[in-house]
């Protein structure tokens, strides 16, 4: 059987799959210069390793015309160049590497620790967070440095990365206005996730504490601190040794 | 240094055609807003499609060339002038040194190219030498540019260039409406738009806010529902994509947009029109029609043979004044 088109509903952009292995999986087209491969309805480790598998697979042995792979919680975006390969094509590809066992290896994930100073100018918010979940700020900072956190994606801005992990203890809602300017590094809360901010942005994070840590820097390579796949572990650090660790363009 | 600003206009960046392969770090692909007139401009001067140009939005910029240069202005009409002299645009112009060509408010469209003969020399970062003003980086110091700054441009023989050039992109050169209809391919979440919503998505006229910048245009409208309040997990999102936020109003993701996001895609304007949403300014009020995947891909296909037919037209025209004026023109040998 000609699995390349005949599985797939074509009838509009987006495409069911036949295959068993697959029943769970969804296609849709993003614009026309982008194929979005969903491999799990929820984020889970489950889809996270199919993500990562297909993902490492397509850069292992790049398609003609593929152009560039953009993972996500529970997608896979691939662009590619209309004029040098098709969505059928593509289609086609991802179908057999999906069915077929992954023969690559798995790299253990990186572990990065992020030392973060807690509270006070380093991060405003931090006793709110408290009182809403009726913690210590020693408490809260305790919750959030105690679990290891899986980068799941970066998005939104350069190097921010979307972690996963966060306990529901600490999780509280965005600020009811966002805050005009967050200095690059803030480390902050928005519902149960937690994240980083990169750059200086407007955000509605609550604020816990920053790092001195660079996450993205142009000139280096690859330019963030952090890729998808890593393992996050914040270190709670004092004010003297943020000015130590602080690096210049940070 | 080769040209100085004396007037930095009101948005003035170095442009290519954006970075790729940097999504997964969360590095936005930018570049020019239109890149269709950003590849005319290089191609009327002899540049490859992705040669950094200036882009200037609705009023332009005031530049003294310190030597000589040859230049095509693309994109919106800022009614450029040479020393006090009108200059035609969507054509290569040659400029003398010490000439000051100055640029005016957009009497069509919002954003003009500027391509110079050799490229505007700045350094490649991640690939490219867009700026991303956002990220700080790229281009000019990683900003607009702003008065007294000084550009370098790539070295180009311009013996070739210095008789009046009389060529011009004819029938391609598009025009600009203050009114266009949009082609659209669905997006993925369309179906969750109420059957109205559904319906006025491509009956309703919408209008482009003055929230609006190279990472999107925030529109009105009439407010687009959902059937259920729905949270969709953060996925890649790309320039040209219709995000419906909670209030109904959509957003036209443009090319300094994040790699993804959160809100659901009703719709995603095709490559081959995003150009023109690139030329829309506040104010402006535009529709959308649907066509197919495969209607998009053809159109883009069908622009990029036209580009190649005229490009091969050019270097023929530019060869055989290579050999009148007994020039190397940049060719190895």
């Amino acid at each position: 059987m000609d699995r390349s088109t005949s599985g797939w509903r074509r009838s509009s952009n987006m495409s069911s799959v036949s295959s068993p292995k697959l029943a769970a999986c969804r296609l849709a087209a993003l614009g026309d210069r982008a194929l979005v491969v969903h491999l799990g309805g929820r984020i889970d480790p489950p889809t996270f390793r199919a993500i990562r598998s297909l993902s490492r697979r397509l850069a292992d042995q790049p398609p003609a015309g593929m152009l560039e792979c953009v993972p996500a919680f529970t997608t896979l975006a691939i662009y590619y160049d209309p004029l040098r390969t098709s969505q059928t094509e593509l289609i086609s590809l991802v179908s057999k590497l999906i069915d077929t066992p992954d023969s690559t290896i798995e790299t253990q994930p990186r572990l990065v620790e992020i030392p973060v100073c807690y509270g006070g100018e380093y991060g405003s918010d931090l006793d709110f967070v408290g009182q809403h979940a009726s913690l210590t700020a020693p408490e809260v900072i305790e919750v959030h440095s105690a679990a290891d956190y899986l980068v799941h994606m970066i998005g939104f801005a350069p190097g921010f990365p979307y972690l996963g992990g966060m306990s529901s203890k600490i999780a509280v809602p965005r600020r009811a206005s966002p805050r005009l300017k967050i200095p690059p590094g803030s480390v902050g809360i928005a519902g149960d996730q937690t994240g980083i901010y990169p750059l200086e942005t407007p955000g509605g994070w609550q604020l816990i504490g920053r790092t001195p840590l660079a996450l993205f820097l142009p000139e280096r390579d690859p330019p963030t601190l952090l890729q998808a796949g890593d393992i996050v572990r914040f270190r709670p650090i004092t004010p003297e040794q943020f000015r130590q660790l602080a690096e210049p363009s940070a | 240094m080769s040209i100085r600003v004396l007037r930095p206009g009101l948005l003035t960046t170095v442009q290519d055609l954006g970075r790729w392969g940097m999504q997964r770090f969360g590095v936005v692909g930018g570049g020019a807003m239109d890149p269709f007139a950003l590849r005319m401009a290089n191609l009327l001067v002899g540049n490859d499609d992705n040669a950094a140009a200036l882009e200037m939005t609705l009023l332009g910029p005031t530049l003294h060339f310190e030597r000589d240069a040859l230049v095509a202005l693309c994109g919106g009409d800022f009614r450029p002038q040479l020393d006090g002299h009108t200059v035609p645009t969507w054509r290569p112009v040659f400029i003398q040194p010490g000439t000051t060509l100055n640029f005016g408010l957009a009497t069509s469209g919002c954003r003009g190219y500027l391509a110079v003969a050799g490229g505007v020399n700045v350094p490649v970062v991640l690939g490219s030498r867009s700026t991303y003003l956002h990220g700080k980086f790229g281009g000019h110091e990683g900003r607009a540019l702003k008065e007294g700054d000084c550009l370098s441009i790539a070295d180009k023989s311009l013996a070739v260039s210095r008789s009046p050039a009389n060529w011009c992109i004819g029938s391609m050169m598009p025009t600009y409406s203050d009114s266009p209809t949009l082609r659209v391919i669905l997006g993925s979440e369309f179906d969750w738009l109420t059957n109205t919503s559904q319906e006025q998505l491509f009956s309703a006229e919408f209008e482009v806010t003055p929230q609006s910048d190279r990472m999107g245009f925030r529109l009105s409208g009439p407010m687009l529902e959902l059937t259920a309040p729905r949270e969709l997990i953060s996925e890649a999102v790309c320039p040209g994509t219709i995000q419906v936020p909670a209030d109904g109003q959509p957003i036209l993701l443009m090319a300094d947009c994040a790699t993804t996001g959160g809100y659901p895609k009703a719709a995603c304007v095709a490559s081959v029109d995003l150009p023109l949403a690139a030329q829309l300014r506040p104010g402006a009020r535009l529709r959308f029609s649907v066509i197919s995947l495969a209607e998009a891909q053809s159109l883009l296909r069908e622009r990029d043979v036209d580009i190649a037919r005229l490009r091969v037209g050019l270097d023929f025209k530019l060869s055989r004044r290579d050999h009148v004026a007994n020039s190397p023109h940049g060719r190895e040998c």
